[in-house]
Protein backbone atom coordinates (compact mmCIF):
# COMPACT_ATOMS: atom_id res chain seq x y z
CA UNK A 1 0.00 0.00 0.00
CA UNK A 2 2.70 2.46 1.04
CA UNK A 3 4.78 1.34 -1.95
CA UNK A 4 1.84 2.07 -4.27
CA UNK A 5 1.54 5.53 -2.69
CA UNK A 6 5.26 6.19 -3.26
CA UNK A 7 4.89 5.12 -6.92
CA UNK A 8 1.93 7.45 -7.44
CA UNK A 9 3.69 10.40 -5.78
CA UNK A 10 6.91 9.92 -7.76
CA UNK A 11 5.12 9.44 -11.09
CA UNK A 12 2.94 12.52 -10.47
CA UNK A 13 6.11 14.48 -9.66
CA UNK A 14 7.69 13.22 -12.90
CA UNK A 15 4.75 14.52 -14.97
CA UNK A 16 4.72 17.86 -13.13
CA UNK A 17 8.48 18.44 -13.47
CA UNK A 18 8.37 17.48 -17.17
CA UNK A 19 5.59 20.04 -17.71
CA UNK A 20 7.56 22.66 -15.77
CA UNK A 21 10.49 22.28 -18.20
CA UNK A 22 8.18 23.56 -20.97
CA UNK A 23 6.49 26.17 -18.77
CA UNK A 24 9.59 28.10 -17.61
CA UNK A 25 10.86 30.95 -19.80
CA UNK A 26 13.98 31.20 -17.61
CA UNK A 27 16.34 28.62 -19.14
CA UNK A 28 18.28 28.11 -15.89
CA UNK A 29 15.04 27.16 -14.09
CA UNK A 30 14.15 24.83 -16.97
CA UNK A 31 17.55 23.11 -16.69
CA UNK A 32 17.07 22.67 -12.95
CA UNK A 33 13.55 21.24 -13.52
CA UNK A 34 15.09 18.77 -15.96
CA UNK A 35 17.62 17.85 -13.27
CA UNK A 36 14.78 17.34 -10.79
CA UNK A 37 13.07 15.06 -13.36
CA UNK A 38 16.26 12.95 -13.48
CA UNK A 39 16.40 12.86 -9.68
CA UNK A 40 12.79 11.60 -9.50
CA UNK A 41 13.53 8.95 -12.14
CA UNK A 42 16.48 7.77 -10.04
CA UNK A 43 14.13 7.59 -7.02
CA UNK A 44 11.72 5.50 -9.11
CA UNK A 45 14.57 3.14 -10.07
CA UNK A 46 15.39 2.78 -6.37
CA UNK A 47 11.76 1.94 -5.53
CA UNK A 48 11.79 -0.65 -8.33
CA UNK A 49 14.84 -2.25 -6.60
CA UNK A 50 17.54 -1.33 -9.11
CA UNK A 51 19.92 0.62 -6.84
CA UNK A 52 22.95 0.62 -9.13
CA UNK A 53 20.91 2.02 -12.03
CA UNK A 54 19.63 4.64 -9.58
CA UNK A 55 23.20 5.66 -8.69
CA UNK A 56 24.11 5.93 -12.40
CA UNK A 57 21.00 7.99 -13.13
CA UNK A 58 21.65 10.32 -10.18
CA UNK A 59 25.29 10.81 -11.23
CA UNK A 60 24.93 11.14 -15.00
CA UNK A 61 21.36 12.41 -15.38
CA UNK A 62 20.87 14.68 -12.41
CA UNK A 63 24.50 15.77 -12.01
CA UNK A 64 26.47 15.89 -15.23
CA UNK A 65 23.62 16.59 -17.70
CA UNK A 66 22.44 19.54 -15.61
CA UNK A 67 26.03 20.83 -15.43
CA UNK A 68 26.31 20.56 -19.23
CA UNK A 69 23.03 22.48 -19.67
CA UNK A 70 24.17 25.22 -17.26
CA UNK A 71 27.49 25.56 -19.09
CA UNK A 72 25.60 25.73 -22.42
CA UNK A 73 23.34 28.50 -21.03
CA UNK A 74 26.51 30.54 -20.32
CA UNK A 75 27.06 30.69 -24.10
CA UNK A 76 23.60 32.10 -24.87
CA UNK A 77 20.95 34.30 -23.22
CA UNK A 78 19.38 33.27 -19.98
CA UNK A 79 15.78 34.19 -20.91
CA UNK A 80 13.84 32.77 -23.82
CA UNK A 81 12.23 35.48 -25.98
CA UNK A 82 8.44 35.44 -26.29
CA UNK A 83 6.82 34.49 -29.60
CA UNK A 84 9.76 32.54 -31.03
CA UNK B 1 35.12 35.88 -16.40
CA UNK B 2 31.56 34.70 -15.83
CA UNK B 3 30.98 32.91 -12.57
CA UNK B 4 28.17 32.13 -10.14
CA UNK B 5 27.24 34.11 -7.01
CA UNK B 6 29.06 33.78 -3.70
CA UNK B 7 26.26 31.58 -2.31
CA UNK B 8 26.68 29.02 -5.08
CA UNK B 9 30.48 29.06 -4.78
CA UNK B 10 30.39 28.53 -1.01
CA UNK B 11 27.86 25.69 -1.34
CA UNK B 12 30.00 24.04 -4.01
CA UNK B 13 33.07 24.29 -1.76
CA UNK B 14 31.13 22.75 1.14
CA UNK B 15 29.54 19.95 -0.92
CA UNK B 16 32.67 18.95 -2.88
CA UNK B 17 34.49 16.81 -0.21
CA UNK B 18 31.32 14.92 0.74
CA UNK B 19 30.43 14.12 -2.88
CA UNK B 20 33.99 12.93 -3.59
CA UNK B 21 34.12 10.78 -0.44
CA UNK B 22 30.73 9.21 -1.25
CA UNK B 23 31.93 8.47 -4.79
CA UNK B 24 35.06 6.77 -3.47
CA UNK B 25 32.91 4.81 -1.01
CA UNK B 26 30.83 3.50 -3.94
CA UNK B 27 34.03 2.60 -5.85
CA UNK B 28 35.74 0.85 -2.92
CA UNK B 29 32.65 -1.17 -1.97
CA UNK B 30 31.89 -2.06 -5.59
CA UNK B 31 32.22 -5.79 -4.96
CA UNK B 32 29.95 -5.76 -1.90
CA UNK B 33 27.18 -3.18 -2.43
CA UNK B 34 25.27 -1.86 -5.46
CA UNK B 35 27.39 0.34 -7.68
CA UNK B 36 30.97 -0.04 -8.75
CA UNK B 37 33.64 1.68 -10.78
CA UNK B 38 31.42 3.43 -13.30
CA UNK B 39 28.78 4.61 -10.84
CA UNK B 40 31.33 5.80 -8.29
CA UNK B 41 33.43 7.52 -10.95
CA UNK B 42 30.31 9.30 -12.21
CA UNK B 43 29.54 10.50 -8.68
CA UNK B 44 33.11 11.82 -8.23
CA UNK B 45 32.90 13.54 -11.63
CA UNK B 46 29.63 15.15 -10.47
CA UNK B 47 31.57 16.72 -7.59
CA UNK B 48 34.15 18.07 -10.04
CA UNK B 49 31.35 19.34 -12.32
CA UNK B 50 29.83 21.19 -9.35
CA UNK B 51 33.05 23.16 -8.89
CA UNK B 52 33.47 23.70 -12.66
CA UNK B 53 29.95 25.15 -12.93
CA UNK B 54 30.38 27.42 -9.90
CA UNK B 55 33.70 29.09 -10.81
CA UNK B 56 34.94 30.99 -13.85
CA UNK B 57 37.12 29.38 -16.51
CA UNK B 58 40.28 31.22 -15.40
CA UNK B 59 39.87 29.97 -11.83
CA UNK B 60 39.12 26.42 -13.01
CA UNK B 61 42.27 26.17 -15.14
CA UNK B 62 44.36 26.98 -12.08
CA UNK B 63 42.67 24.11 -10.18
CA UNK B 64 42.35 21.41 -12.87
CA UNK B 65 44.83 20.75 -15.65
CA UNK B 66 43.65 19.04 -18.85
CA UNK B 67 46.95 17.17 -19.20
CA UNK B 68 46.60 15.72 -15.68
CA UNK B 69 43.05 14.51 -16.46
CA UNK B 70 44.20 12.93 -19.72
CA UNK B 71 47.03 11.11 -17.90
CA UNK B 72 44.51 10.02 -15.26
CA UNK B 73 42.14 8.59 -17.89
CA UNK B 74 44.96 6.69 -19.60
CA UNK B 75 46.29 5.44 -16.24
CA UNK B 76 42.88 3.96 -15.40
CA UNK B 77 42.68 2.13 -18.73
CA UNK B 78 46.27 0.84 -18.40
CA UNK B 79 45.59 -0.35 -14.85
CA UNK B 80 42.46 -2.18 -16.07
CA UNK B 81 44.23 -4.01 -18.91
CA UNK B 82 47.27 -4.59 -16.67
CA UNK B 83 45.11 -6.36 -14.10
CA UNK B 84 43.69 -8.51 -16.90
CA UNK B 85 47.13 -9.32 -18.30
CA UNK B 86 48.56 -10.06 -14.83
CA UNK B 87 46.91 -13.47 -14.93
CA UNK B 88 48.53 -14.28 -18.30
CA UNK B 89 51.98 -13.43 -16.87
CA UNK B 90 51.41 -16.01 -14.13
CA UNK B 91 50.27 -18.65 -16.63
CA UNK B 92 46.50 -18.31 -16.27
CA UNK B 93 43.95 -17.26 -18.94
CA UNK B 94 43.20 -13.60 -19.72
CA UNK B 95 41.15 -11.89 -16.95
CA UNK B 96 41.69 -14.82 -14.58
CA UNK B 97 41.10 -13.73 -10.98
CA UNK B 98 44.70 -14.33 -9.90
CA UNK B 99 44.45 -12.47 -6.56
CA UNK B 100 41.43 -14.29 -5.11
CA UNK B 101 42.15 -16.40 -1.98
CA UNK B 102 45.87 -15.64 -2.31
CA UNK B 103 46.14 -14.13 1.18
CA UNK B 104 47.73 -10.91 -0.12
CA UNK B 105 45.99 -7.71 -1.28
CA UNK B 106 42.18 -8.25 -1.40
CA UNK B 107 42.98 -11.97 -1.03
CA UNK B 108 41.00 -13.09 2.02
CA UNK B 109 38.59 -15.94 1.44
CA UNK B 110 34.90 -15.11 1.67
CA UNK B 111 33.38 -15.88 5.12
CA UNK B 112 30.77 -18.62 5.22
CA UNK B 113 27.11 -18.01 5.96
CA UNK B 114 25.17 -14.76 6.28
CA UNK B 115 27.63 -11.92 6.98
CA UNK B 116 27.83 -8.16 6.41
CA UNK B 117 30.56 -8.57 3.77
CA UNK B 118 34.33 -8.38 4.15
CA UNK B 119 36.10 -5.58 2.26
CA UNK B 120 39.37 -7.48 1.90
CA UNK B 121 38.01 -10.15 -0.47
CA UNK B 122 37.20 -10.74 -4.16
CA UNK B 123 40.74 -10.69 -5.60
CA UNK B 124 41.31 -8.29 -8.46
CA UNK B 125 37.69 -7.09 -8.76
CA UNK B 126 38.34 -4.13 -6.40
CA UNK B 127 41.46 -3.28 -8.43
CA UNK B 128 39.33 -3.21 -11.61
CA UNK B 129 36.69 -1.08 -9.88
CA UNK B 130 39.40 1.39 -8.81
CA UNK B 131 40.81 1.44 -12.37
CA UNK B 132 37.39 2.06 -13.94
CA UNK B 133 36.63 4.67 -11.27
CA UNK B 134 39.84 6.63 -12.02
CA UNK B 135 39.17 6.39 -15.76
CA UNK B 136 35.50 7.53 -15.60
CA UNK B 137 36.38 10.34 -13.17
CA UNK B 138 39.06 11.69 -15.51
CA UNK B 139 37.04 11.16 -18.69
CA UNK B 140 33.76 12.77 -17.61
CA UNK B 141 35.55 15.73 -15.98
CA UNK B 142 37.53 16.20 -19.20
CA UNK B 143 34.30 16.27 -21.27
CA UNK B 144 32.86 19.12 -19.18
CA UNK B 145 36.17 21.00 -19.09
CA UNK B 146 36.48 20.84 -22.90
CA UNK B 147 32.88 22.06 -23.30
CA UNK B 148 33.67 25.08 -21.10
CA UNK B 149 36.99 25.82 -22.84
CA UNK B 150 35.32 25.77 -26.28
CA UNK B 151 32.75 28.26 -24.99
CA UNK B 152 35.44 30.60 -23.60
CA UNK B 153 37.43 30.58 -26.83
CA UNK B 154 34.28 31.36 -28.82
CA UNK B 155 33.57 34.43 -26.69
CA UNK B 156 37.07 35.88 -26.88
Amino acid sequence: MIEMLAHILVLAGLVISALLVFYFRDLMAAALASGFFSFLISLEFYILQAPDVAISQAGIGAGLTTAIFIIAIRGTQRYEEAGK
Amino acid sequence: MMRMSKIVRTCADLMYPFVVIFGWYVIMHGHLTPGGGFQGGAVVATGAALVIVAYSYQEITSMLKKAVLMVQESTGLLLFIGAGLGGMVLGFPFFFNWLANSGSLFGMSVPYGPNPGELNTAGFLPLMNIAVGIEVWGGLTLVILYLLSGLEKGEA
